[in-house]
């Protein structure tokens, strides 16, 4: 278990970060327009967001774990 | 009454009570104790994890209340879906440390914690009361989203306490298999509920919008003024602030639940919950699509069917999900259906009264009743305190009106934020005063209950004036950013007094993986 994980840095935070302002910029996102596939903006710019965070801690993950460590 | 879907319904409960027993056999360990009884001897591992948290955070009364919310109020209840996406970077950062210094430790509770860090009895009690209060009415709230399926189900309503008889069957089964299984019923349920889960949802967010017209057509029947948040007006940031700082607070009020650590707790390790995060964001797609069967129900007029009407009456916005159940889909899936959410009742509240009695047990009766009580009867006390919670909860809902529970639930909300600084804080530095913390949980607390108070304890939201500029946001929040700066000016003070509490049990090296 020991040395499994790398401690977290700056660059870790602010990959951290970016789903987090990027669900959080309410007015940037509140319009109707662009449409996909008849989703508003508002609605598919959040549902994009899941899978895009889940890109962004996985990017993280990588970079914190060392190859061949576990619990 | 529904026959082929009661049928279902009840064959798939009879499979996880049986279920619910024999896991006590699965990772043997000695039950005896309450880190094995407790926390499942913090030996899950990756899938079981995965399970486990969304078994945890995707409650049957999400299944229920969501697409409630955006079926009745349009855009703002959306905001569930920014909540989930915000929960996991959030807890990728922080509560790794957590499980590393609580297995140095063999802390069971975030309070044992909290009691460790500062040496601070008092504090410690501060968070385990605002963790066991901040829960019951979560726990009420599961049953919430029972009744309404057993209601569907066409068990007749307002006989009393014989319409209340599936509801207290289900709560005696949920009961007795916590009590002998402990965390490892809930883990293995969870996946059961999961699978029941997601072909239901996939079956009603497939079928259901083609039958309806599609999801273009569906959006375009929606008002204008339900489908966006209003804009800002007069200065006026009205919802646009009131949704982002409550998928905010939401998401930071979640990690706090004492439910949250439990299932953080038990699983294997740092990597094990770091890998978790990754893929828990599965369930919040699901989630946004359960949102979105608000509006399939709102566009698809079931709620003035004459079939349906009653139910809406009785159950109002409520009923939009099981109503597009019942409408569009055969018996047997339906009972499929309906006993996902029964089911996604049961899991989170097993797990949530287990979190409550393990409060108590640690943070109170160890603490102040009976500080030298063995292993073994801190675990009996342990799993006595399960029953009392879930029956309490069950109380709850059988005598008082429903909204009663989910105006509790509200503000328990805002209570559990309040302890935030402690908990979160004190796994990065030990610079705050425990009595400075103790200080802003009261401030916090305090002012959230009176602004909460304003609305009736109705709503959630605080318009703050600043400058010219009006403000709403969640309270929590709000009351989370004061008891900060109380908590920081105090410890200020006192240190430059020369009062401060040094006491710490932990060293640097405990938060190391």
């Amino acid at each position: 278990m020991s040395n499994a994980v790398r401690k977290l840095r700056p660059i870790h935070m602010i990959l951290l970060a970016i789903p987090c302002v990027a669900i959080l910029v309410v007015p940037w996102f509140n319009t109707v327009e662009p449409r996909l596939f008849g989703f508003p903006f508002f609605y598919w710019w959040q549902l994009l967001w899941v899978p895009l965070s889940s890109v962004f801690i996985a990017i993280v993950y990588k970079m914190v774990t060392r190859p061949g460590g576990g619990d | 009454m529904n026959t082929v879907a009661t049928i279902v319904f009840i064959s798939l409960f009879i499979l996880i009570t049986v279920l619910g027993f024999i896991s006590a056999h699965w990772k043997k360990g000695d039950l005896t104790h309450l880190h094995e009884w407790g926390l499942g001897g913090r030996r899950f591992g990756g899938w079981i994890t995965w399970f486990l948290i969304g078994g945890d955070l995707y409650t049957a009364y999400t299944f229920i209340a969501v697409p409630a919310l955006v079926f009745g109020a349009g855009a703002l209840g959306f905001f569930a879906l920014p909540y989930t996406v915000l929960v996991y970077p959030l807890v990728f950062a922080i509560l790794p440390r957590l499980w590393v210094v609580a297995r140095k430790h063999n802390y069971i509770t975030a309070a044992d914690f909290v009691a460790g860090r500062y040496g601070s009895p008092a504090l410690a009690f501060a968070i385990a009361m605002t963790g066991i209060v901040a829960t019951m009415p979560y726990i009420a709230l599961q049953l919430v989203g029972l009744q309404v399926v057993i209601g569907g189900l066409g068990f007749p309503a307002n006989h009393g306490l014989l319409s209340d008889m599936p509801l207290i069957i289900a709560f005696v089964i949920l009961a007795a298999f916590t009590y002998t299984s402990g965390l490892r019923a809930p883990a293995s349920i969870a996946i059961v509920k999961d699978l029941l889960v997601y072909v239901t949802v996939i079956a009603l967010i497939v079928i259901v919008p083609i039958k309806v017209g599609g999801f273009a057509h569906i959006f375009a029947s929606i008002p204008h003024d339900k489908l966006l948040l209003p804009p800002v007006k007069d200065g006026n940031t009205g919802l646009m602030s009131f949704y982002a700082t409550l998928a905010f607070g939401s998401a930071l009020a979640l990690m706090l639940y004492p439910h949250a650590t439990t299932a953080v707790l038990a699983a294997k390790g740092p990597k094990t919950l770091r890998s978790n995060w990754v893929f828990l964001p599965a369930y919040s797609f699901v989630l946004g699509l359960i949102a979105l069967l608000g509006y399939v129900a709102y566009s698809s007029g079931i709620a003035t069917e004459p079939s349906l009407a009653p139910y809406f009456k009785q159950y109002g916005p409520q009923f939009a999900m099981p109503g597009l159940l019942l409408h569009y889909f055969p018996g047997w899936f339906v009972g499929v259906g309906f006993a996902a959410v029964a089911i996604g009742a049961l899991v989170p509240a097993a797990i949530m009264s287990i979190a409550a009695a393990n409060l108590f047990t640690r943070n109170i009766y160890k603490t102040y009743i009976n500080p030298h009580c063995s292993v073994q009867k801190e675990t009996h006390i342990a799993k006595l305190v399960s029953l009392i919670v879930k029956f309490g909860a069950l109380l709850f809902i059988v005598y008082l009106p429903q909204h009663y529970a989910i105006q509790l639930q509200l503000l328990g909300g805002v209570l559990i934020l309040q302890t935030f600084p402690a908990i979160v804080s004190g796994i990065y530095t030990r610079w705050f005063d425990p009595k400075a913390l103790l200080l802003g949980w009261g401030v916090g607390l305090g002012w959230g209950v009176w602004a909460a108070s304003l609305t009736g304890f109705k709503k959630t939201a605080y318009a703050l004036h600043l400058g010219g500029m009006v403000i709403p946001a969640y309270i929590g929040l709000y009351a989370l950013i004061l008891n900060f700066a109380v908590a920081i000016v105090a410890t200020v003070l006192i240190r430059s007094l020369g009062m401060a509490n040094i006491r710490d049990a932990t060293v640097p090296l405990d938060y190391e993986e």
